[in-house]
């Protein structure tokens, strides 16, 4: 069975990840991928043995709201997204800003960091 | 009112195989606050879809971590054969399930040698990890590795197992059985352990669902569930039950590693009863193009493995969650209020993976 990655816009992820904890759905994990045209940034959610995938897609630069007032868990995956990709996330409960990952590269998969590599 | 110190735990700490660091802010012997921060081997394994073909990365995503290794080539290749529509033969997928509990087998074995090391029960600890040098010669036998086995493969197995060495396995699962026996019995019923376990690390199960847990440590805290019953390679076929506990506590965890071990032995010894004759590798042809997120039991608990592809040899994301990073946000609640003395006991109680976490 093919699963679902259902898009919506950045600007309604609060509302739609508020109706996910209504209905009683965990946080499974958040990841983002360097894409072409910016960031997209996945949200898995579970209830029981079955997920739900929300996809959100950002561009370079842009802000995205924090979820962690919903999901407490959500401050560790939006720390490592903003560490490891340089996206900036507003209102983490306990934003380590930066601190998190002690990389000798800072915001590796960035579009930044990817574009100097690529230059050298 | 007495004053607030931070002292450094980790990254290097006799408890810690692996570097993590916590700054532990403490009132007297009493910490109230604990800070994490990770990275300080963190090797971006991830990035490499961009330069590896997708089947070279089944030897990446093996090397994540020594311990879990089998799982997180059995989650990449599981997430691309989605991709790909490929179905594994019913062989291979029982083969899978075999050397996942073993793998299973030896990394509980393993913590429960590292907890008896943390709480300073030396005998203990070199007990388990003789009992784990069985499972590893039974690794070895049938891969060829003990702890990488690069055996794994996009659309199955590279090589087949013999039954006859399926079958030579039995016997020696009788006697770990049986050793194991006495030193859960140690874990579980003596008291000076019990003492450095029980009412450590309360979480009840609403807390551990609230932050996300998962694995024995969300098992310990009564909350059934295990992502094996998703049913993926040949689980559905088995018999085999969620352990859990009640006693959200350090205890509680430990109970539920060791009867795990029990658990992988049952299914071990019905999967080697089950398996049918047959091929273990079916043709792969053409690349991936498409998205896929595998969710599976490892040791720790569940792992997430995400592949996106784009119809070339290269693929544009692999990003794996681990049991360990999800239970961070666990420990640091866990280490809030509880004494100095207990801090390496509930860093062991996670089962940190600092490996998989720094993949």
């Amino acid at each position: 069975m093919e699963q679902e990655f259902r898009k919506v816009s950045h600007h309604s992820i609060l509302s739609e990840v508020e109706t996910l904890h209504e209905e009683r759905y965990r946080l499974i994990q958040i990841c983002a991928t360097t894409v072409k045209e910016g960031y997209e940034i996945l949200y898995t959610f579970g209830k029981g043995y079955d997920e739900v995938q929300v996809k959100i897609h950002t561009d370079p630069g842009e802000h995205v709201q924090s979820i962690s007032r919903i999901f407490p868990p959500a401050w560790l995956y939006e720390n490592e997204i903003h560490d490891l990709h340089g996206i900036e996330i507003d209102g983490i409960t306990l934003d380590f800003r930066g601190g998190l990952y002690r990389t000798k590269v800072k915001a590796p998969f960035s579009h930044e960091t990817l574009d100097n590599k690529e230059g050298k | 009112m007495s004053s607030r110190s931070v002292i450094p735990f980790g990254p290097q700490h006799p408890v810690l195989p692996e570097p993590i660091h916590l700054d532990l802010v403490l009132e007297d012997e009493k910490v109230v606050e604990a800070v994490p921060s990770i990275g300080f081997v963190h090797r971006g394994l991830e990035s490499l879809v961009t330069k590896k073909d997708f089947k070279e990365m089944v030897y990446v995503a093996e090397r994540i971590c020594g311990i879990c290794s089998f799982g997180h080539g059995f989650g990449y290749c599981d997430a691309v054969e989605h991709i790909m529509d490929i179905q594994v033969t019913e062989r291979a997928n029982y083969l899978r399930t075999i050397l996942f509990e073993l793998s299973r087998m030896h990394s509980h074995i393993l913590w429960l040698g590292l907890m008896a090391d943390a709480f300073g029960f030396e005998n203990l600890f070199m007990d388990t990890w003789r009992i784990r040098e069985k499972v590893l010669d039974m690794l070895e036998a049938a891969t060829g590795g003990r702890v990488i086995f690069s055996i794994l493969d996009v659309g199955g197995l590279r090589k087949d197992i013999p039954d006859d060495m399926l079958k030579g396995f039995l016997p020696v699962l009788k006697d770990i059985e049986k050793e194991l026996a006495v030193d859960i019995r140690t874990f579980l019923n003596d008291g000076a352990v019990k003492s450095r376990l029980c009412g450590v690390g309360v979480l009840s199960a609403e807390e551990v669902e609230n932050l996300g847990c998962c694995g024995p440590f969300l098992r310990g805290s009564g909350v059934k569930r295990d992502s094996r019953k998703l049913g993926y390679a040949a689980y559905d076929d088995i018999d085999f039950d969620i352990v859990t506990s009640t006693d959200c506590d350090t205890y509680g965890r430990t109970y539920v590693r060791a009867n795990e071990i029990l658990q992988s032995i049952r299914i071990i010894r019905q999967a080697v009863e089950k398996i049918p004759a047959g091929e273990v590798m079916v043709p792969v042809k053409g690349f991936p193009n498409g998205e896929h997120m595998t969710r599976l039991e490892q040791p720790r608990g569940e792992a997430c493995y995400y592949v996106k592809a784009n119809g070339t040899k290269f693929l544009e994301r692999m990003r794996v969650r681990t049991p360990t990073f999800a239970n961070i946000p666990a420990l640091t609640q866990t280490l809030q209020g509880c004494e100095l003395a207990d801090v390496p006991i509930l860093v062991v109680a996670i089962d940190p993976c600092i490996s998989c976490t720094e993949r």
